[in-house]
């Protein structure tokens, strides 16, 4: 469904992949690891169409597309959601009014009837719950004011409700207590299913205890050097990144 | 009221100008044909324009019209003259005082002049200069000729084409790349005048070399009535610094008006505060062009007006290319029937983009009838910009009286004690730290002040 | 820097055909002939019968103003105005005023209807209560006012101007110019002597006026310019609240809009006044437009009295105009809720004046500029605190918002206190639309022109939530309209 073939970019000049190549079929989760610098949240960016990272080679097919030449609510649209690893506040609108936009822009888009009033709220009071979410969170403006864990969760509600062929999560671990991490991660387990296919990003293996991936890969300086299953994860998280030539002290 | 051209600042120049004794018109007369034709322009300039009048936009709160009508005269040239008229005593340096060490320079002008007596100047660095403006002009034209109208341009306005007219000495401190002056150069400007009012309009460059550091001090003083019209030009090379300290406390019959123009190349950082609490109208202007990406403005100002005194802070920061910063904090107190006035103009052009502008002004309105007036202006023609600024006026803060009171101090003295507080936040911007110290106890000498 | 020029480029796609109100009414027109001498004047005062004060005062305005000169303070740059080229009176040809609806020309209830404005009070639902009566200002006259009668039934009268010359001539007299002074400016005295019509508005004691009253202007005919006058009183304890809006037709010229604006509100009364601007801005080239320079004032006279002023600017080549409040009553409030919207070659400089009289007098002032394309758009405000305004209150809140780098947000507060028992609290930023937010709500799935409305309307929030309602809605979609194709 995805698929990624000699993936070259760079940012201001300066190239951060170096030739990535990555196949995810329909419902699998793929997990990303690597340390810092290492071109993991390029990945996710290029993915979703950010400006600013120049692809000077390779391609991305997305669901039989050519996923480099949508605009970024193409790629929406077409079913990529990414979980943002710092979700961006936006003063003055709700909460509500956001979410119910994005999901009718998406199904617009996708030639499905738009949801009135009365349907969006009765959708998003269920996933709401399932999330632990209060309903003030919906009222108060798109995640200012919100906690790192809040922030997160939004994040996962609005996955819950566009219901993506592919979610990337960039780094969703970062910052989150353990109790966030396991709604997060619970948030994540409910959608699992064979239409809905993953790629975790991540540093650390801690988050791949409560959402255990496929398939586990390894990102250093731009390429994929390794991959296997989840006990690679496990494996990571003993030795480090050393044996790739990666000293993470320095 | 008339328009800004008033009959009466054409009969201010002619007067002033038949009064020129011999001479200053010859000294005046040196820096050749460039200077002699900026000094006719910046007459002609002013005849035009005149002493601003609040119809003036950029002097909409502060009138020099009544200057017009006083009838200035130049100083007589030399040491005391015969009118019975002596010069205040010379204070110690402002920082000086607090370190025990001499200044690398310390001038002293007397009625806008150097006076050579009272002046010092120690070993400096090869290359450095800082001395007499006029003595400059007549040994080494070529130092400083140049330098001249370079960043203050008659245009600008009626005081910088008077002063251009009429400067007949003033200071140069020339500063080659790389040095870093340890000691500040100190300028104290006197003035020594009687009943009889007289006038001076004094030229100040300073002008600092590529990567090197200075702090140049000035502290304004005097007795009598006069019209100090100083223009300092400042030019900041790359990565270079200037920390700019100011004192003003004239005579309370005096008018002050100090027009700073600043050019800051590439990385340069210019920091300047003016203490202002002298003068019975006064005007402290800078106008700022930040021409150099990651160069920096830092304008402050404190003031504390009182009497019947007009303070007036006047601030252009024009944000000429992309990745520059600024900051201004002007903080004063007002007391009495005194009136400040703060007028500040953040200006970003087409493309100067990632610019970085802050200002705040806060006054404290201390009596019945004092007043506060300011304008804190955003001109912005580029889009990728992070701008604001923030103005309040009001009085003591109760709850903090209060909670000194009921500490035991009296309410005056908790009074003085936090309006002195209010004037310290200003001067705690300040980088180095013997400047704040020295303006801090100033601060309190003037609060102390009947 | 991709993302704001794709949107620069998509504005400049979709603004030539945006501006839906810009059809023309085919309609059989009388005019003044073109020029301003005082014969001009005594034409239109001839026309609507005038009672022979009104006359020499509007003449009194006429002689002031032939020796004033044009303000050129305003950050707005246009080719001179030549006053003589105007017509200074259209009005639709009908035989008299019409007495009801039904005999309103036909022609221009269909020109409504076309803007979405009722007029047919029938449509109502049985049993529905009205919720906006409306005065329709076509050109120079008023065409229409619905729920006369039953507002009358609350002591309450909105008509025409002109009628309430000539049915009640001792309100307007008292008032007429007793808030902006036939001499007050250059725009307001040229209206002093040339307003051809608008809105009267008087709210008896303790009435709570039952429904929005909503003015209509539209400017149609050609080289026409409006000169609208519009007068709103409360008395003691009573509440209205008045919205106008406004369209023109697309033209390549640049037509006049003067209008004068007094409200005046006593003891514990509010008068709520919204505005949504739009007449027509111009092309993407900046060829024709309205030139708005309007005068807006009111008068807080009496003790806690308030009045609130709320507009949303999207309309106009050159915006000139500062709703003010004279807080003259203890304890009166004013209050300035503004969003100015400059996309193209649009110039607005626009604020307002809040003059503190009064003791512990309050007001705020919030305002949202945005600015897009190649527009200029400033803020300018006065605070004034007297020195009798003891306990006085402002707080101010300027927001510019830029979009695209070729556009300019300028910021002009003049602060004036004289007295220290008085709190002022003033707060400007600017800022551009960030990417990251942009890129968030594409990433969402929302188009680029969704994502930068949803943006700005978040921006404007805190002034579209003072809107009534049922302007509230449209003003939202306003803002999209306006922006669309722009972003940064």
């Amino acid at each position: 469904m995805l698929e990624i073939k000699t993936l070259h970019a760079s940012v201001d000049g300066k190239d951060i992949l170096a030739g990535v190549d990555l196949t995810i079929g329909a419902g699998e989760v793929h997990a990303i690891m690597g340390p810092n610098g290492s071109g993991k949240s390029t990945l996710a960016h290029i993915l979703a169409g950010r400006d600013g990272y120049e692809v000077t080679g390779g391609s991305v097919t997305f669901a039989g597309q050519d996923l480099l030449a949508l605009e970024p609510e193409e790629r929406a649209a077409a079913g990529l959601f990414l979980a943002f690893q710092y979700p961006v506040e936006i003063p003055g609108v709700s909460n509500s009014t956001f979410l119910k936009t994005a999901l009718n822009a998406v199904r617009r888009q996708r030639g499905e009837p738009e949801l009135d009033a009365m349907e969006f709220l009765k959708l998003i009071r269920a996933r709401t719950r399932r999330l632990e979410m209060s309903d003030d969170m919906l009222r108060r403006a798109v995640n200012v004011g919100f906690s790192g864990g809040e922030k997160k969760r939004n994040e996962v509600l609005q996955m819950a409700l566009l219901e993506p062929k592919l979610a990337v999560l960039d780094e969703t671990d970062s910052g989150l207590d353990i109790d966030a991490l396991k709604i997060v991660a619970d948030g994540v387990n409910a959608l699992r299913g064979p239409d809905h296919a993953f790629l975790v990003i991540t540093h650390y293996q801690r988050l791949l205890t409560h959402i255990v991936p496929d398939h586990v890969h390894v990102l250093v300086r731009g390429r994929i050097v390794r991959s296997g299953g989840k006990e690679l994860a496990d494996e990571l998280e003993r030795n480090g990144y050393a044996e790739f030539g990666y000293d993470e002290a320095a | 009221m008339d328009d800004a051209r008033t009959p009466t600042s054409s009969a201010w120049v002619d007067r002033f100008e038949a009064a020129l004794a011999e001479p200053v018109a010859s000294a005046a007369t040196v820096g050749g044909d460039r200077l002699a034709a900026l000094r006719r322009a910046g007459r002609t300039r002013f005849r035009d324009l005149g002493f601003p009048t609040r119809r003036v936009e950029a002097w909409k709160y502060t009138s020099l019209a009544e200057l017009a009508d006083t009838p200035h005269l130049p100083a007589p040239v030399g040491p005391d003259g015969d009118d019975g008229v002596s010069a205040p005593p010379v204070p110690p340096p402002v920082l000086g005082a607090i370190e025990g060490a001499a200044p690398a320079a310390r001038l002293v002008l007397v009625n806008g002049r150097v006076d050579a007596a009272l002046s010092s100047i120690g070993p400096l660095p090869d290359g450095v200069v800082a001395g007499s403006l006029a003595a400059a002009l007549r040994d080494t034209p070529a130092l400083v000729a140049d330098r001249l109208g370079a960043a203050a341009a008659i245009d600008d306005g009626a005081l910088i084409a008077l002063n251009t007219a009429f400067f007949d000495d003033g200071v140069v401190v020339i500063v080659p790349p790389g040095v870093e002056l340890a000691a500040p150069v100190e300028l104290t400007l006197i003035g020594r005048a009687g009943e009889a009012p007289l006038a001076w309009h004094p030229r100040l460059i300073l002008a600092v070399g590529a990567g090197s550091r200075v702090t140049v001090v000035e502290h304004h003083l005097g007795g009598g009535r006069y019209f100090s019209n100083l223009v300092t030009e400042v030019a900041v090379g790359a990565g270079a610094r200037l920390g700019h300290y100011r004192v003003q406390a004239e005579a309370a019959a005096a008018a002050h008006v100090s027009t700073i123009t600043a050019r800051l190349e590439r990385d340069a950082v210019y920091e300047t505060l003016t203490l202002s609490g002298g003068a019975r109208v006064a005007r402290n202007e800078v106008r700022a062009v930040v021409a150099g990406t990651g160069a920096e403005c830092r304008l402050y100002g404190a003031y504390l007006a009182r009497g019947r005194q007009i303070l007036d802070n006047t601030t252009v920061i024009d944000h000429a290319v992309p990745g520059t910063r600024s900051r201004q904090v002007f903080q004063g107190a007002i007391d009495d029937q005194a009136r400040g006035v703060f007028q500040g103009k953040v200006v970003v052009r087409p493309d100067a983009q990632k610019t970085d502008g802050y200002q705040l002004n806060r006054a404290l309105l201390l009596s019945e009838r004092a007043e506060i007036d300011s304008k804190p202006e955003l001109e912005i023609f580029a889009d990728d910009v992070k701008c604001s600024h923030g103005a309040t006026a009001g009085e003591i803060d109760d709850s903090q009286l209060f909670y000194l009171q009921s500490r035991g101090i009296g309410r005056d003295e908790a009074r003085g004690l936090l309006t002195r507080a209010f004037l310290g936040e200003v001067i705690a911007e300040i980088e180095d730290e013997r400047v704040r110290a020295a303006l801090g106890d100033l601060v309190g000498a003037w609060m102390d002040r009947p | 820097m991709a993302a704001t020029v794709d949107t620069v480029d998509t504005v400049h796609a979709v603004t030539a055909q945006k501006y839906k109100y810009g059809f023309f009414t085919d309609i059989e027109v009388e005019t003044a002939p073109k020029g301003l001498d005082e014969d001009t004047i005594r034409f239109i005062s001839a026309k609507k019968g005038e009672p022979a004060w009104l006359l020499e005062w509007r003449l009194k305005a006429f002689r002031h103003w032939q020796g004033m000169v044009e303000p050129s303070w305003a950050k707005v740059a246009y080719d001179p105005i030549d006053y003589q080229d105007i017509h200074y009176y259209a009005a639709p040809k009908t035989k008299a005023r019409p007495k009801s609806l039904d005999e309103v020309d036909p022609e221009l209830l269909r020109t409504y209807e076309k803007l979405g404005i009722p007029l047919r009070e029938q449509e109502l639902l049985a049993g529905v209560e009205p919720t906006v009566a409306v005065d329709a200002v076509f050109d120079s006259v008023s065409v229409a006012t619905t729920f006369k009668a039953k507002l009358e039934e609350y002591g309450v009268i909105f008509c025409s101007i002109s009628e309430a010359v000539e049915k009640h001539p001792e309100l307007v007299r008292k008032y007429l110019g007793s808030v902006v002074p036939y001499s007050d400016n250059y725009f307001a005295t040229l209206n002093s002597a040339v307003f051809t019509d608008g809105s009267f508005v008087y709210v008896p004691k303790g009435v709570r006026c039952p429904m929005e009253l909503s003015t209509y202007f539209r400017i149609n005919a050609q080289n026409t310019g409006q000169f609208e006058r519009t007068l709103i009183i409360a008395d003691p304890g009573s509440y209205v609240s008045y919205l106008e809006g406004c369209t023109a037709p697309q033209r390549d010229e640049n037509q006049l809009h003067a209008a004068v604006v007094e409200l005046i509100a006593h003891d514990d009364a509010q008068i709520k006044y919204s505005t949504v601007q739009n007449w027509y801005p111009g092309d993407e080239n900046g060829v024709g437009g309205i030139y708005n320079f309007v005068t807006k004032r009111g008068a807080c006279r009496g003790r806690n009295s308030k009045i609130s002023w709320t507009q949303v600017e999207t309309g106009s080549a050159i915006t000139w105009k500062y709703p003010s409040c004279i807080l003259q009553g203890d304890g009166s409030v004013g209050e300035f809720y503004s969003v100015a919207i400059t996309n193209n070659c649009q110039q607005a400089d626009t604020g307002t004046k809040m003059i503190h009289i009064g003791r512990n007098t309050r007001s705020t002032i919030v305002s949202k500029g945005i600015s897009a394309g190649r527009s200029q758009n400033t803020y300018r405000g006065l605070v004034r605190i007297q020195p009798g305004a003891e306990g006085a209150r402002n707080y101010t809140q300027c927001d510019s918002l830029l979009i695209g780098d070729r556009c300019g947000a300028h910021t002009v507060p003049y602060i004036e206190s004289r007295n220290r028992t008085a709190r002022v609290e003033h707060e400007a930023t600017t800022a551009k639309i960030s990417e990251d937010q942009l890129f968030y709500c594409r990433q969402r799935g929302l188009g680029q022109e969704d994502a930068v409305s949803l943006i700005v309307n978040g921006f404007c929030k805190q002034v579209l939530q003072e809107l009534p309602m049922e302007f509230a809605v449209e003003a939202q979609k306003l803002v999209g309209i306006s922006l669309e194709g722009s972003v940064g």
